[in-house]
């Protein structure tokens, strides 16, 4: 297994990391029991993505995922947020291993789930606007369960 | 260049000069097939005997007892299907064997299992050490093998070898042990542990890969595992690898030399490695605290998660090794830190340091030197490690 040189680089150096004590929409993801936990924070403002930053506790690729999808989805309007798939994350990595594609997975739903809480806090009902952020789908790599 | 801290040595261990040099005259000038009468062969097969001769030396063994194989898996494989095959016939179809073993010996005893064996895996406790009382408990007359490893790759843990080798004895149950992490570590002797069968492999103590040995006590039965020639008195099929056989030997040699010497240095490291980090918050010494290879550190950080560990240590030039799901290539976490008890995401933060003889104090330092601000820095982004703190206030 190796990485290409831009998961290094954002594993290395990643992009938006921390935390944001003002947030509009917070956004949790994954189990300890797994071995990855992602936590997505946003500000958003008339309806555009103006900040994001991620806690990732997991493997190159986890924190490399959550760095590159902060990445992608700042400055963007939630409906453009909510079209990133995980493929897109893989492929602006210049891709993953085939056992890491669940880290990016992990960082789409991450996304969904931080836009999903911003609803719920302005009184909307996010699963019409969100849909369902699957839950702990081992077989198929969509780990998405926190106790 | 940029500095290389090797501290992998239970993956594996370079090649030591002394063990290359005794090789390469097997490669250009005698690289005769040692069945071959004429002489570049006959000079072969002349070092595998005196090889043979020179690892039943460091074993207590006699030299017909040692049987040469590819690596310690195929050591591990022969000695447990060769028993196991050999006493279904008088009606024994169960083995013992502990819930940490190497891969080697417990996906063999899982296909036997298949096979329509019934295998008793003992607990290794919290310390990571069986109770020899548990296996006798845990011997019945069907019992044909008691199958325990010498010391943990991992958490690098030593069974008491000998007393198990007592209880099997006077049971009357055959003994074997994958002892591929002890020899050239620990001083073993095969008559006084009452060892039967024992595995080992060159490439932990500083000879080649691909060559292992088999010690089978003289009078213990064994089916083959690679049919063929009539290679190691027609028990072990296959031209003989004879400059890893040589390099084995000269390996072995030269670690039974140092031992002790090697050991006050290893172990010096070692504490003072354990002692340092853990001083850090939330670490833990996974396995007992002495009864361990004096070359070995385990421990788990809180928080954090072992590949993400290894890729910032590599970037400081530092080659080490976790137990994380990640590095397992699965979901799970290493078998033997949740033998031990450990929960699923401690074990996720685990670290294996394990030293030899080419490491110094001066790397030890190093290594404390780099090795607090990584974890530092991976907890300051954990959303795990948040949780952690909260709790505790």
């Amino acid at each position: 297994m190796s990485y290409s040189e831009k998961v290094m680089d954002h594993f290395a150096n990643p992009r938006n990391v921390g935390e944001m004590p003002d947030a509009d929409g917070i956004g949790e993801v994954g189990n300890p029991k797994c071995g990855d936990i992602m936590k997505m924070y946003i500000k958003v403002k008339d309806n555009v993505i103006t900040d994001v930053k991620f806690k990732t506790f997991g493997c190159g690729a986890a924190i490399a995922t959550s760095s590159m999808a902060t990445e992608l989805i700042k400055g963007k309007t939630i409906d453009d947020a909510l079209k990133l798939t995980n493929k897109a994350v893989m492929e602006a990595l210049d891709g993953l291993p085939p056992v890491k594609i669940h880290c990016s997975v992990l960082a789409e739903q991450a996304i969904k789930s931080a836009i999903a809480d911003y609803y719920t806090k302005k009184g909307i009902d996010p699963s019409l606007i969100v849909g369902e952020i699957p839950c702990c789908d081992h077989e198929h790599g969509n780990c998405n369960c926190v106790e | 260049m940029e500095r290389i801290i090797y501290v992998d040595n239970a993956a594996t261990t370079s090649v030591s000069k002394l063990a290359l040099n005794a090789m390469l005259p097997f490669y250009e000038t005698h690289f005769g097939n040692p069945s071959s009468i004429y002489s570049i062969g006959q000079t072969a097969k002349k070092a595998i005997e005196d090889a043979r001769e020179t690892i039943a030396n460091c074993l207590g063994a006699n030299a017909n007892e040692i049987f040469f194989t590819s690596c310690g898996s195929e050591s591990d494989n022969w000695a447990i299907k060769g028993v196991a095959h050999n006493l279904i016939k008088k009606g024994k179809n169960h083995i013992i064997t502990s819930k940490f073993e190497h891969h080697a010996v417990l996906h063999t005893v899982q296909a036997l299992e298949r096979e329509g064996f019934s295998v008793t895996y003992l607990d290794v406790h919290e310390d990571g050490i069986i109770r020899v009382k548990e296996l006798e408990q845990a011997i019945t007359d069907k019992t044909a093998l008691v199958t325990i490893m010498y010391a943990n790759n991992e958490i690098g843990t030593i069974q008491p070898i000998k007393e198990i080798g007592e209880v099997c004895r006077k049971h009357k149950v055959l003994f074997h042990t994958d002892a591929v992490q002890a020899v050239g570590n620990i001083k073993i002797d095969v008559n006084e542990q009452n060892i039967d069968m024992l595995s080992l492999s060159a490439h932990k103590f500083h000879g080649p890969k691909g060559v292992g040995a088999l010690y089978v006590r003289r009078g213990v039965a064994l089916e083959r595992l690679i049919e063929g020639g009539a290679q190691e008195r027609s028990r072990r099929a296959g031209t003989e690898n004879v400059a890893g056989i040589v390099g084995m030997a000269a390996a072995l040699k030269s670690a039974c030399d140092g031992m002790i010497k090697r050991e006050e240095k290893l172990i010096a490291m070692r504490d003072k490695l354990i002692e340092n980090l853990l001083k850090i918050d939330y670490s833990r010494l996974n396995g007992h605290r002495t009864k361990r290879l004096a070359g070995n550190v385990n421990i788990s950080f809180s928080g954090i998660e072992g590949e993400s560990l290894l890729l910032m240590l590599d970037a400081k030039g530092i080659c080490a090794s976790s137990g994380s799901a990640c590095t397992s290539g699965s979901l799970d976490p290493s078998h033997v830190l949740l033998a031990i008890g450990l929960p699923h995401e401690i074990a996720h933060g685990s670290l294996r340091l394990s030293l030899s003889d080419e490491n110094s104090m001066d790397e030890v330092d190093y290594i404390l030197e780099v090795l607090p601000p990584i974890v530092e820095k991976l907890r300051s982004m954990s959303p795990l490690w948040e949780k952690i703190v909260a709790k505790a206030r």
